[in-house]
């Protein structure tokens, strides 16, 4: 028997260094996300929520000892009488959520990605999706997003849901998808999982687009470009744009396509983007490449007759490593940087056949 | 009082728990098998909520004002569908299309096929949960309904059991009744052997809840018990360990070695039908 804990060295570390000098410190469960070049909104969760509360009675929020590190606490905050604290217990956090929704409140439960993912699976499964309920699950950590080790990354979360029937999945990008995906989805009549940014969240895409807004079950191409069809989703879509505005300094012209609504996927934006030129498609997605966002565009494209040339960009299948952000994003590939050279590679590749 | 009872006063509390047998027993006939010891332990309990202690509207099951009964406990599903025939939700006739293709009863418990089941059973564990979200809500809307969670000892050893159990107490839940089942049996043997503890009620007043501990076999307990979850006056949930007998009321099934799925012969079921006519209330 070979366990993991076998194959690491216990040897004395020396302290790493950036190279402007600084500590790569892990970066704290509460940290945002690093985005240079963009203006934050600080709980932009929160704040939509707030926002939706006052004009929906219906609206109530439950956490499970998690509000400060899901933006909840903004609503807690503000109307503490819609706000249920259940303690850490996200079995009963779900379950009293099916509860209230059958008494025809729209509850927005929130916890942590694995912890709802994996603690507390049963309980969406049975008391939520099989009876098509309106619960909104919203959850932090999604993805490669904290340092801590695999307890706090939920790199398999979007795989899980997508097997659940009813449920509709979003992994918005920015802030703005966030606080526009609020209202949206206490309107869908029937569960959503939704992964959340917290914290100050860069706004990105109306950077890029001006007139961007989210819409329930829509991909929206961001930037056109003739080379490379990036397929992209969450906060991944963030990489593309900002590789794609590298990559144009080197001659090489990127498309944006934003997928922040995973289930039920926009089928028909995507396949007329793949067939509308031959360019190299590539999926992004801050998720494992089992069952995620790649997986699901590859076999729409094959079941449709399409065969681009395909690539993958996402976490590999493994628990990933602890340490910090940058690092670990550089390390898994999902770095501006990375994204920016592995396109360039491939599309170097492409040129040559 | 239910309104139905209410129309009904002339039938007693021991007639409509026979019924409620015999109406299980005719659904095991229909498919050779079912949760049978079960429903007959429990026809005392369901007797005495759904014709004394509930409020609901036969014609509307889905009346805002009714009381929540929440069967947590799927496989129950035959002993359940036996008291909504008895209550008029559910016709008589339709006792035949038990567990078949397209019936409304199928054999584990779900909201989505039968009028009266308010939530999807089976995965245990499940339903004293989500009873805790529909007190919260009945709450939010001044409703003074009551929400009725049937379980079973088995369903003590999961741990979203007290997840649920701690957060009715925390949230002050005292319009929350839990009924548990209490007939010592699982799939796997005595649940006193497992995880469930005699004297239970003790484990749920450390939790801050109010227990009583009952016969559940003895109609004038039961009542008595659901009375006085009911009436009690402090700003705690309630729960009833309802101690029950696995096949009550046919005696040869009584002795038989008790599991938790009773196996009953085919030619068995006449005569387990015969042997409660005997027993009728006179």
């Amino acid at each position: 028997m070979t366990l993991a804990s076998m194959d690491r060295k216990f040897e004395q570390r020396k302290v790493p260094k950036s190279k402007d000098g600084k500590r790569l410190t892990t970066s704290a469960m509460i940290a945002s996300l690093e985005a240079e070049g963009y203006d934050t909104v600080a709980a932009p969760f929160g704040h939509a929520l707030v926002k939706l509360a006052k004009k929906n009675e219906k609206i109530v929020g439950l956490s499970a000892d998690l509000s400060k590190y899901t933006d909840l606490y903004v609503l807690q905050k503000e109307m503490p009488e819609r706000f249920y604290q259940m303690g850490m217990a996200e079995q009963v956090l779900m379950s009293a959520a099916a509860g209230l929704s059958r008494e025809g409140f729209i509850p927005f439960a929130t916890t942590y990605a694995v912890f709802a993912s994996r603690r507390a699976y049963d309980f969406i499964a049975m008391a939520i999706a099989e009876e098509n309920l309106p619960v909104k699950i919203v959850c932090a950590l999604p993805g490669l997003t904290t340092g801590y080790g695999p307890s706090h990354q939920a790199t398999e979360d979007l795989a899980i849901f997508r097997g659940l029937p009813n449920m509709t999945i979003i992994d918005p990008c920015d802030a703005d998808d966030i606080m526009d995906m609020v209202p949206e989805i206490a309107a869908h009549n029937g569960p959503v999982y939704s992964r959340l940014l917290r914290g100050n969240v860069p706004s990105v895409l109306r950077k890029h687009k001006p007139d961007y807004k989210f819409k329930l079950g829509k991909a929206q191409m961001i930037r056109e470009g003739g080379d490379v069809l990036m397929i992209s989703t969450g906060f991944m879509t963030m990489r593309a744009l900002d590789a794609a505005v590298k990559l144009e300094a080197e001659g090489i012209k990127v498309a944006v396509l934003h997928v922040p609504t995973l289930k039920p996927l926009d089928q028909e934006t995507i396949l007329q983007s793949v067939a509308s030129s031959n360019r190299l498609v590539i999926t992004l997605e801050n998720h494992t490449e089992v069952g995620g966002l790649g997986e699901a565009v590859s076999r729409i494209c094959l079941t449709n007759g399409l065969k681009p040339d395909f690539k993958m960009i996402a976490l590999p299948d493994q628990f990933l490593e602890a340490g910090a952000l940058p690092t670990l994003h550089d390390m898994y590939g999902i770095s501006v940087k990375k994204v920016t050279t592995q396109t360039k590679q491939w599309v170097e590749e492409r040129n040559k056949k | 009082m239910s309104q139905i009872s209410k129309k009904l006063l002339n039938v007693s509390l021991e007639q409509r728990a026979w019924n409620i047998r015999r109406n299980a027993l005719l659904m095991g006939e229909v498919q050779g098998q079912g949760y049978i010891g079960q429903a007959l332990g429990v026809a005392d309990v369901l007797a005495a909520c759904y014709f004394h202690a509930l409020e609901y509207r036969s014609e509307d099951p889905n009346w805002e004002g009714r009381d929540r009964f929440l069967l947590s406990i799927g496989h129950y599903a035959i002993a359940l569908y036996s008291v909504l025939i008895e209550a008029n939700i559910l016709p008589f006739e339709e006792l035949e299309t038990y567990g078949m293709d397209d019936s409304r009863m199928p054999m584990s418990g779900m909201a989505s096929y039968t009028p009266g089941m308010e939530i999807t059973g089976g995965s245990l564990g499940h339903g004293l949960g989500i009873a805790v979200g529909m007190a919260m809500g009945l709450k939010r809307k001044n409703n003074s309904a009551f929400v009725y969670n049937l379980m079973s000892d088995g369903e003590l050893g999961e741990g979203s059991t007290w997840e649920a159990a701690m957060s009715a107490v925390q949230h002050k839940l005292d319009n929350l009744i839990c009924l548990v089942d209490f007939n010592d049996q699982q799939a796997d043997g005595k649940s006193t052997h497992a995880l469930a503890q005699v004297p239970e009620g003790k484990k749920w007043e450390a939790f801050g809840w109010y227990a009583q501990t009952v016969d559940g076999n003895n109609l004038p307990e039961v009542v008595k018990a659901l009375d006085q979850a009911k009436n009690l006056q402090d700003q705690k949930p309630r729960v009833i360990i309802f101690e029950t007998k696995m096949c009550k009321g046919v005696k040869f099934l009584e002795d038989r070695e008790i599991n938790h799925f009773v196996r009953v012969e085919a030619n068995e079921w006449k005569k387990a039908l015969e042997v409660l006519e005997e027993g009728k209330p006179k």
